[in-house]
């Protein structure tokens, strides 16, 4: 019998606030009246409003939203068939997983100042779809993760009968492989989503004149101190993921949430 | 391998997309970083258009391996302020990593120990912060330090100082905030070791006699190991290369390399200075990355 006594509740009690204290500072503030932060003015959507006339931020926003679509997208392809690879014996695999765990772990710094290299080696205008590609290299090998993680636990077994029974490989794989992996493939697509929104430095590399993320925007103006516009930015941000992960949460099992763990970490 | 598959389009296919997109986008820029890193200041550095430059010299590989030189890393080694930079930067990732596991390892326990039904909300709970935007999370802390902000105002009302302390632009806000940030990193891989341990072990020893703190320290502490060496990798090695939040909540005088490394590039446009700093830094990283990787290789 586990014994749960007041240290462990504590503890608990204490991790959960510092992890969402700051959070909830932010929320709170980002209703107050008051410019000045300190003093609490009553509630007001004063910031909110301010921010459906800051046409540069809602530019910011939907430059963001469509990156982190077409490149969530884009990575989910790339990473589901990378993920199948992996699991393929075949001549330079140790080179192939090598690229694929390397970029987790790689300071984003070293990623976004190598890419932004190539592309000016090779003379690409920069602007969103350097941004796109930037970000479709980084999540694909997350996708991979999440995905492969689901096809070593699935029965093989299904896969090769169909194949011994004359089914043609990509028959097999819509028929079969992808309605087993599915809820991997749709948090990886969810994963990728969030870490494209998410990217500050990479962007800031390969980015160029006319295609500022939303990241990008905040981090500009939040280098110059706290504007309540930029808690009401961030409150709306935290609003749409809680309900995205809500969301998610009620169509996969739980199984999967800590696939998706297992894949950003 | 009984069924013998065959490689027909589909599969080749499947394997060399991925495959290929990868050496583009993630082997070729490394090899140009490091080609880059050993050409000379000059010739990346024009004083207007440093693209059109490199894309000449791309074209000229002649020239390039001709122009080669060591020239970026003697300066490296030789200017204390890189060297000084690479320094803090493995001080504060060490020190936050030990802070992480301090402040980590009770609550992962704690978790462990929670009643099944609550688990899960529990672990989903500590891991849902790290869904919100990195930038927002950094963000928020500065809500709370900044001169007037909630801490200093706190203190003041419980009477602990009289005057509001800078917080912001100091390292505390640094530790601070990587703590907050690669909290989630370090508890769930304790959590996952201290979750798998068999309780009997622990009941046997307090029937054998062994205070609690004891068993604690000699079973509790060893069989969570891999989750230690886990979480301290996971932290240790992105912190190094950390960015945001040294930039937002420190000061420029306590430059970190992934700092350093940008102020190069954006400030000082020298872009071999640069790839060479990324080089280094890598060199670094590689060891314990391939540590880490081993390790989970091992496990699986």
């Amino acid at each position: 019998m586990k014994r749960f006594g007041t240290i462990n509740l504590t503890a608990l009690a204490l991790g959960l606030a510092f992890l969402y204290l700051p959070i909830a500072v932010l929320v709170i503030n980002s209703f107050n009246d008051s410019r000045l932060v300190t003093i609490w003015a009553g509630a007001s959507l004063r910031w909110y409003r301010a921010l459906l006339n800051d046409s540069a931020m809602l530019d910011a926003a939907s430059v963001s939203l469509r990156v982190a679509f077409l490149s969530a997208t884009a990575a989910t392809v790339l990473g589901t068939l990378a993920a199948l690879a992996l699991t393929q014996r075949f001549r330079g695999r140790l080179l192939f997983s090598g690229m694929i765990y390397a970029p987790l772990v790689m300071p984003e710094v070293i990623t976004g100042l190598s890419l932004l290299l190539l592309f000016v080696a090779v003379e690409v205008e920069r602007g969103f779809w350097t941004i796109v590609i930037a970000h479709t290299t980084l999540t694909l090998c997350f996708v991979a993760v999440v995905v492969q993680s689901r096809l070593v636990t699935f029965d093989r077994s299904l896969q090769e009968a169909a194949m011994d029974l004359g089914c043609p490989p990509l028959r097999t794989f819509l028929v079969i492989t992808l309605p087993l992996i599915w809820p991997a493939v749709a948090s990886g697509w969810m994963l990728a989503f969030a870490l494209s929104l998410d990217d500050l430095v990479i962007a800031s590399f390969v980015t160029g004149p006319g295609a500022t993320t939303l990241p990008l925007r905040i981090y500009s103006e939040v280098r110059l101190g706290v504007k309540p516009e930029i808690n009401a930015v961030c409150t709306i941000m935290i609003a749409v993921v809680a309900i995205g992960l809500i969301a998610a949460s009620m169509l996969t099992k739980r199984s999967t949430v800590s696939a998706q763990l297992g894949g950003r970490i | 391998m009984r069924n013998t598959q065959q490689r027909d389009l589909v599969t080749r296919a499947a394997i060399l997309v991925p495959y290929l997109w990868l050496i583009a986008f993630f082997l070729l820029p490394f090899l140009i970083v490091l080609k880059i890193s050993f050409s000379q200041t000059a010739i990346a550095q024009p004083p207007y258009t440093p693209l059109l430059d490199i894309a000449a010299g791309w074209e000229g590989l002649k020239d390039y391996f001709a122009a080669l030189s060591g020239d970026n890393y003697v300066t490296l080694f030789s200017d204390s302020l890189y060297v000084w930079s690479y320094l803090k930067s493995l001080q504060v990732a060490a020190i936050s990593t030990v802070i992480l596991l301090l402040t980590a390892y009770p609550v992962a326990y704690a978790l462990a120990r929670a009643p099944r039904r609550w688990q899960a909300v529990l672990v989903l709970m500590v891991v849902l912060p790290f869904w919100t935007s990195f930038l927002i999370r950094v963000y928020a802390w500065v809500n709370i330090l900044q001169h007037d902000g909630l801490l200093n105002q706190t203190l003041i009302a419980l009477h602990i100082i009289d005057a509001p302390v800078t917080w912001l632009a100091t390292d505390t806000a640094v530790y601070l905030g990587i703590v907050y940030s690669y909290f989630p990193f370090m508890v769930l891989p304790l959590f996952a070791a201290l979750e798998r341990m068999d309780d009997a072990l622990l009941e046997a020893a307090a029937d054998l006699g062994s205070p609690p703190w004891r068993s604690f320290f000699q079973i509790t502490v060893p069989l969570s190991l891999p989750g230690i060496i886990a979480g301290t990798l996971l932290c240790f090695i992105p912190i190094v290369g950390e960015f945001v939040i040294p930039d937002l909540l420190g000061s420029s005088s306590t430059a970190m390399i992934g700092q350093t490394l940008w102020l190069e590039f954006f400030g000082n446009r020298d872009w071999p200075v640069a790839s060479a700093l990324a080089v280094v830094l890598l060199a670094i990283l590689v060891p314990p990355i391939l540590f880490y990787r081993q390790r989970e290789a091992g496990r699986r």
